[in-house]
């Protein structure tokens, strides 16, 4: 019986959420059409796509030197100069670069974005927003969101330069390939295909880090209790949902 | 002028504001006492239209804030300022960001704000130097001293304050509640206060409300406080732990 009522309120809890996401979401629609804070755009643009930069770049970095290691020894040495390349370059574009550059963001953004938000919810600032006659919508939540869908595709864009040259490098430098054909191979083999797949996805990623990162920072209670649970929320809801997004849109983009 | 009729707003089981009715007239300064739990910052926040009520009507300046489904109608021109419990200053913007802010979303010019801002500062003892410092810089009475500075910014029809010596010690209260007293007789405004600080209640009010499990049981001027034998309110100013009202447990 109790394993019944727990599954039962898991449930209800799981659609309430939704629910909730939906009407904020709708709220976010709704600000679009209002007033632009466009100084809040440049600023969160800054936040989210230049800071976060570094920590993008690195990680691709070495996730293309990897990559280019396990094809080259968990693979056919013969030819293995074309198969590095190409499946380096592949992989990077397609999914590493934006799934490992959306979750990388995710940890680093969204957990920010939830936190600030969460600390002016728990403080009555967002409260005293609404009194100063100033939507809160088009003031903190829309800049961030429009930040994140355009700094995400920027971010990724570099993250795939920089993860293909980890892979050149290693390449060239570990596995004694050739650094002119490598990049020849990666030119041939690459399409516009896989690369504008790769930012359609990280624009999507983008909306879903800052949407994830404002909702939770809302719904904030608590203090600082309060404040740390929807830190730790957006980062968990935003990783799993670029997870499951990326299975989607690779199917839509790739398959269909 | 505000009125509030019949107001009711239930959390869950918890009926926090049973039938509701406050008259404020206009020019007034009014504050509400009552134990924690009571409904009080419910009732600011239905004023404010933070948080919707389940029924009744609540009219400033003779003009409804709720329509017919109690939604929240965001076009009466009165201007509002609010003073928050805890300043609620915006820690990302400098102490003139935060005074001028509802100017710059208009689109004033900064100059002019940072000149307005400065003034405003003046009126509640703050000099031009901590026009570009953040609210994080600024002593728990500074801060409180800025949000006052905010919320009469705007030159406001009608001002909210929630427990404005909450966590201040008692010559700063005093400086606040004098500040609230002169700035409130200058602007002419309407004020509404909420406390549980009755040295604040008496230096700030021209009529006292009591309110107890959702709503008002005595209400009077400052002078009918000391000759009152409401047992409510004679139990409130003095502090006592027996008498008619019980510890709250919300």
């Amino acid at each position: 019986m109790k394993i019944l009522i727990n599954t039962g309120s898991s449930v209800v809890g799981f659609f309430q959420e939704t629910g909730k996401i939906s009407i904020f979401i709708v709220h976010i629609f709704k600000a679009a059409f209002s007033r632009w804070y466009l100084k809040n755009i440049f600023t969160q643009l800054l936040s989210i796509g230049y800071l976060s930069l570094p920590v993008v770049a690195l990680t691709s970095f070495f996730t293309g030197g990897a990559l280019a290691i396990q094809i080259y020894y968990g693979g056919n040495q013969f030819n293995s100069e074309i198969i590095v390349s190409s499946i380096v370059a592949l992989g990077i574009t397609r999914e590493l670069g934006p799934v490992l550059g959306g979750i990388v963001v995710a940890g680093r953004v969204s957990a920010a974005i939830a936190a600030e938000l969460g600390t002016m919810k728990v403080t009555e600032q967002i409260d005293a927003l609404k009194t100063l006659s100033t939507d809160p919508f088009e003031y903190l939540v829309l800049p961030r969101v429009i930040a994140g869908i355009i700094a995400l595709p920027i971010l990724v864009g570099f993250a795939d330069i920089i993860g293909i040259m980890g892979g050149w490098l290693v390449g060239v430098q570990s596995l004694g390939f050739n650094g002119t054909a490598y990049l020849q191979n990666t030119e041939i083999f690459l399409d516009s295909k896989d690369i504008i797949s790769g930012l359609i996805k990280a624009s999507a990623f983008g909306f879903i880090i800052t949407l994830m990162g404002c909702f939770h920072g809302f719904h904030s209670k608590g203090g600082a209790q309060g404040v740390g649970k929807s830190t730790m929320n957006a980062v968990v809801s935003s990783s799993i949902l670029i997870l499951a997004t990326n299975y989607i849109m690779t199917n839509l983009l790739f398959v269909s | 002028m505000i009125e509030i009729k019949n107001l009711n707003k239930k959390f869950q089981d918890n009926n926090v504001l049973k039938n509701l009715n406050i008259k404020i007239k206009k020019g007034e300064s009014a504050v509400v006492i009552g134990q924690s739990g009571t409904g009080k910052s419910v009732m600011l926040k239905c004023l404010l239209g933070l948080i919707n009520p389940d029924k009744g009507s609540i009219r400033i300046n003779n003009k409804e804030i709720y329509d017919k489904n109690l939604k929240y109608i965001n076009k009466n021109n009165t201007k509002i300022g609010m003073l928050f419990q805890g300043g609620a200053l915006f820690d990302s913007l400098p102490i003139w960001k935060n005074v001028s802010f509802t100017a710059l979303q208009e689109k004033v010019s900064e100059k002019k704000c940072k000149i307005k801002s400065e003034q405003t500062l003046e009126k509640v003892g703050l000099g031009p130097e901590v026009l570009n410092l953040f609210p994080s810089e600024l002593s728990g009475g500074m801060q409180k001293r800025v949000a006052l500075a905010r919320a009469i910014f705007p030159e406001p029809d009608i001002i909210f304050f929630d427990e404005p010596t909450t966590g201040l010690d008692p010559i700063t209260a005093d400086v606040i509640n004098n500040l609230i007293l002169d700035r409130v007789k200058e602007l002419g405004a309407t004020a509404l206060t909420i406390t549980h600080d009755m040295a604040s209640a008496r230096t700030i009010a021209n009529k006292i409300y009591m309110l107890h499990e959702g709503n008002i049981i005595w209400d009077g001027n400052v002078n009918e406080l000391e000759t009152t034998d409401n047992k409510f309110i004679l139990q409130f100013i003095k502090g006592e732990s027996i008498g008619p009202i019980g510890l709250h447990n919300n």
